[in-house]
């Protein structure tokens, strides 16, 4: 029987991946959910692309303050060490490689590192992008988090992406509720997958094709 | 002698003339100057191009200048912020014009302008819909694309406190956009909370020197 990892599960392995010391952005939705697994034996400086770095975890209720907000414009707060800086030079620190790690949601990731992760219904409603582009790019390890397949069950992860681009070519991880991926030079390898799953179920349920690592570990389901 | 401060925000955004481009500083709820865009409204100048991070939300601010029609085109990064309905209306209704920026190029071409740059090559949105029809180089075996500067008539921004010689510091993430679009615009307009004297404000600490200043008004923190 498949059982997916929940999203925290898939939180908490990525974070695992994540060293002691790194500079961090945690993007918009399930990414968020990786800093409040991070244990306190790291020492993180997560970023905010409006200008933050050394961000802390949201303030006691009663305790906000309308200013100080992350991307997501929920109420932050800052840790000793902290600091603030201006929205260009927020954009220098992403773009330029500053920042050791970008984790992104995904709508589709392709088997070459291609990410969609912006916008799926450009008919119907004002396309927006905010930072999505900058931090596909300019990272020095993207890893992308999300659910394997849509909530419908089509595979997320393809040959060639369908909905429009973010970037080409900037995945280095994917980390889904059945399996870790690296994006490598002749496509998709799986390095883990969860409890239970066979190879060809995970293969069934994923569009790009797959190979597999030598030793494929098995992903902690808790 | 020097002395940008103005008495009424009437004063600050005299002579905002009908066409202009106008920089709206803020993120979300943070550092948006809400009392000069209100004035801007009373003011009435119309046929404006905004460019801004959001889009406006609720019936505050940015949102009222486009509910009023004072808008024709908005230039931004995110204009789908949980209550930009103003915007989403008369976006459906083809009344008024949207260019789609990267948050990270929105924030840059506005520092090329202030930088007296004729604009700059990114990797951020290459191979993306946002760089169709703009000029491709590849630099270090890598696309980047040509993105103009983008300058301001006016710049409406918030900051902490001023002199009267226009130096400014800023609170918090408050901070945003504002050091860049005062660089920007021929007339720069600031509100702070806190007027005080000359040298009182540390050298060290200064953020926006006075030079990139025309007008400071005292808005009340609320």
């Amino acid at each position: 029987m498949i059982s997916p990892l929940s999203d925290v599960a898939v939180a908490r392995r990525v974070a695992r991946d994540i060293p002691d010391g790194s500079y961090v952005n945690l993007g918009i939705g399930m990414p968020i959910l990786v800093g409040e697994v991070v244990g306190p034996d790291k020492e993180i400086v997560y970023h905010s692309e409006n200008g933050i770095l050394g961000m802390g975890p949201a303030p006691a209720p009663g305790e906000e303050d309308r200013e100080l907000i992350n991307a997501g414009k929920q109420p932050v707060t800052l840790l000793p060490g902290g600091s603030y800086f201006h929205h260009t030079d927020a954009f220098v620190m992403m773009r330029g490689g500053h920042i050791d790690i970008s984790v992104l949601g995904a709508f589709q990731v392709s088997e070459t590192g291609d990410l969609a992760n912006w916008i799926t219904d450009l008919a119907t409603m004002p396309p927006a992008v905010g930072g999505a582009m900058d931090l596909a790019v300019g990272a020095k390890r993207v890893l992308v988090m999300t659910t394997h397949t849509t909530r419908d069950g089509r595979p997320k992860l393809l040959p060639r992406c369908t909905y429009p681009l973010t970037a080409a070519g900037v995945v280095d991880r994917v980390y889904t509720d059945l399996a870790v991926l690296d994006v490598g030079p002749d496509g998709l390898v799986v390095q883990e997958m969860a409890p239970g799953l066979t190879r060809a179920e995970l293969q069934s349920v994923t569009a790009a094709r797959l190979t597999f690592a030598d030793d494929v570990g098995e992903l902690d389901p808790h | 002698m020097i002395d940008k401060r103005v008495a009424t925000l009437a004063d600050a955004v005299a002579g905002i003339s009908d066409g202009a481009t106008v920089l709206i500083g803020g993120f979300g709820d943070s550092g948006v100057p809400v009392e000069l865009v209100h004035a801007l409204l009373d003011h009435g100048a119309r046929d404006l191009t905004v460019v801004t991070n959001n889009a406006g939300a609720g019936e505050s601010d940015v949102a009222a200048l486009i509910r009023e029609r004072r808008v024709r085109t908005v230039v931004c990064s995110y204009p789908r912020s949980m209550g930009s309905v103003w915007f989403e209306e008369r976006w459906r209704a083809g009344e008024i014009g949207l260019e789609l920026v990267p948050q990270g190029t929105l924030s840059e071409r506005m520092r090329a302008a202030g930088a007296g740059l004729g604009g700059f090559f990114t990797p951020t949105g290459a191979d993306t819909l946002l760089a169709e029809g703009k000029e491709v180089r590849v630099i270090d075996g890598r696309p980047h694309v040509f993105e103009h500067p983008l300058p301001g008539d006016v710049a409406l921004i918030k900051a902490h406190r001023a002199d009267r010689w226009g130096n400014l510091v800023y609170r918090t993430a408050a901070r945003n956009y504002g050091p860049t679009m005062a660089t920007a615009a021929a007339l720069t307009v600031v509100q702070v909370e806190e007027f005080v004297e000359l040298g009182d404000l540390d050298p060290e600490a200064v953020v926006t020197p006075g030079v990139f200043v025309d007008r400071v008004v005292r808005v009340a923190a609320s």
